[in-house]
């Protein structure tokens, strides 16, 4: 279920939003990348092509890692707020892009036309959004190697469902499609928030890892006295897969109250600004999630909670058949 | 889809003394960007236009010589994209209509069609462009483009390393499988983290030697200038006769 929702998210093709939203968000992208290498030439002096080149190389190569998910599935890691831990945002959003770029040059692994939206959702908005959240929990967490590695955790988790909230609203500005701005809310900060479990364990694993070895190379504990995070964090691997599936679950049920009342906030917005009269109530209207309110449940809220919870378990099921596809998909590729 | 990526990157470009092949890489570059901006703003009714457009693909593969067989195995990578085109259909609002006896949307269906089309087509575009480029060639079509020198260098280390670092992560999985560790469940995955975390450490330790040994041989900051090639002339021609028919077929249709 990790790889194929993944890439609906990301990787996205040519023409997957309209020209208008590729050309702002490529302007946007270029000018955030001109800036990351100025601020990488500061951090990193003329050190900065080796390693930056090193470390651009070790996030392409650690989505290749693949982990197991569940039952014997795997899924890889994205890497963006990783990277911005490790490195700093400015630096770690910048490799992530040499990385993303790379990826839709040589492999035609997302469009190149859709480079500008690609960028954004994979390396900037996961880089900035990871690393200010690992900021703000830093703040609440112990200032230890356990606080570092618990704020990595639920910052690379945030990190990834911020992702597809920002394809979200590129997609309430440019949709290719006719599928509601909820829709795709709905399924991509769903699946995502499961994704956000395993970025977030291996992300945190990877952390711990580095702070064991090299503490000093952490940017996000840069503030830490070395000698204490040398000592090694003790994570709960299994309480953490556990604990952040029901609180996704949690999650869902309580989101769902605010995401899906007629009309939202952004979709009141766009209605207002006029960018969606052509996007329309779809056809599973009739189905019984329709509007994420389940019939037959009369109280509102539970039965919004259920649709939620509903929602995500579906989504769960429909990645993991989806795994199958992909990886086919795979298996031919390497001819 | 870094899974399928593959570990060599040379192996993409594909050996040959074709036309496209000896085209300047900076030209190649333009025309490639040129052609997939071209058919990614045409109208999704517009048919005739990806027709002309993916005839287009197909001559330059033809003309490169490209197997048809490397090129649907590179397709591949936009498949889950196609699963989410065969769902809008059937998710999809406005005006139904039916297909074999289901209710299909309309503007689902159109917009089905145009994300396979621009897919596949953008996707066959960039399939010809590294396929007939080596790696070099195409850091220093970039480089001749204006692309920052610093970021060009970044991509050429990144690339460099790349195969060493996948090599050293086969050796770490062969050591792991060697002592039994076959993992099923997320909260089994510690080894495989704790190997990336070593991955991290001993890749940012290999940039600091990496940065020391060109220091010792006179590294001032400044990478020297990739090896350029003596281009007779830059053919520009092929920039214009590569996006060209889609370009007349879309301005026709239009006006």
């Amino acid at each position: 279920m990790f790889d194929t929702p993944a890439i609906v998210a990301m990787h996205a093709p040519d023409g997957f939003l309209e020209p208008g939203v590729a050309v702002v968000t490529a302007v946007i992208a270029v000018v955030v990348t001109a800036i990351g290498l100025r601020r990488a030439t500061d951090e990193l002096g003329d050190r900065q092509v080796p390693l930056a080149g090193l470390a651009a190389a070790f996030i392409f190569a650690a989505q290749m890692f693949n982990f197991p998910v569940a039952a014997g599935t795997t899924g890889h890691l994205l890497g963006g707020a990783l990277a911005a831990i490790l490195l700093g945002p400015w630096v770690g959003s910048l490799i992530v892009t040499v990385v993303v770029v790379v990826q839709a040059v040589l492999f035609a692994d997302g469009g190149l036309t859709a480079l500008g939206y690609n960028t954004i959702n994979m390396s900037i908005v996961t880089a900035f959004g990871g690393w200010a959240a690992f900021r703000l929990l830093r703040r609440v967490m112990p200032a230890n190697s356990a606080g570092v590695v618990g704020a990595t955790a639920l910052a690379a988790g945030i990190s990834v469902v911020l992702s597809s909230a920002a394809f979200s609203i590129e997609w309430l500005f440019g949709a290719s499609a006719p599928v509601a701005f909820d829709t795709v809310f709905g399924a991509m900060v769903g699946v995502h928030a499961l994704i956000g479990i395993g970025e977030g364990l291996i992300s945190a694993l990877v952390i711990a890892a580095v702070l064991a070895a090299r503490p000093d190379l952490v940017a996000g504990a840069a503030d830490l006295d070395l000698a204490d995070l040398s000592r090694p964090a003790r994570v709960g691997t299994r309480t953490f897969v556990i604990g952040a599936f029901l609180s996704t679950i949690v999650v869902a049920a309580v989101v769902s109250q605010f995401a899906v009342d007629n009309p939202d906030g952004l979709e009141k917005v766009a209605e207002d600004e006029g960018f969606i009269s052509s996007a329309r109530d779809h056809a599973l209207d009739s189905s019984i999630f329709a509007d994420y309110a389940t019939s037959g449940v009369d109280n509102a809220t539970v039965s919004l909670a259920v649709a939620g919870v509903a929602g995500v378990l579906i989504t769960l099921a429909v990645g993991y058949g989806l795994l199958g596809a992909s990886r086919l998909g795979r298996r031919t590729q390497g001819a | 889809m870094g899974g399928g990526h593959g570990s060599s990157v040379d192996r993409l470009h594909l050996a040959g003394d074709t036309i496209i092949h000896r085209l300047a890489p900076h030209v190649k570059i333009v025309a490639t960007f040129a052609f997939v901006i071209s058919v990614a703003i045409s109208p999704r009714q517009r048919v005739e236009v990806f027709a002309v457009a993916f005839a287009c693909v197909l001559t330059l593969i033809m003309v490169a010589r490209i197997p048809l067989r490397v090129w649907l195995a590179r397709c591949a990578v936009i498949l889950p994209f196609m699963t989410m085109a065969v769902l809008v259909p059937f998710v999809g609002g406005g005006e139904q209509t039916e297909v074999l006896g289901v209710s299909l949307s309309t503007d689902g269906l159109w917009a089905a069609f145009n994300i396979a089309a621009k897919a596949l087509i953008g996707a066959s575009a960039s399939i010809v462009l590294a396929a007939t480029t080596p790696v070099t060639g195409l850091l220093e079509g970039f480089a001749r483009l204006r692309v920052p020198r610093v970021l060009i260098s970044i991509v050429a280390f990144m690339i460099r390393y790349l195969d060493l670092l996948v090599a050293q992560l086969g050796r770490m999985r062969t050591a792991m499988v060697a002592r039994a560790h076959d993992p099923r469940w997320l909260w089994q995955a510690k080894p495989i983290a704790s190997s990336a975390g070593a991955l991290f450490v001993r890749s940012y330790e290999r940039g600091e030697r990496v940065h020391q040994a060109m220091l010792a041989r006179g590294y001032t900051g400044v990478m020297p200038d990739l090896v350029e090639q003596s281009r007779p002339r830059s053919d520009w021609w092929a920039a214009i006769v590569v996006p060209a028919p889609v370009v007349a077929v879309l301005v026709l249709r239009l006006l």
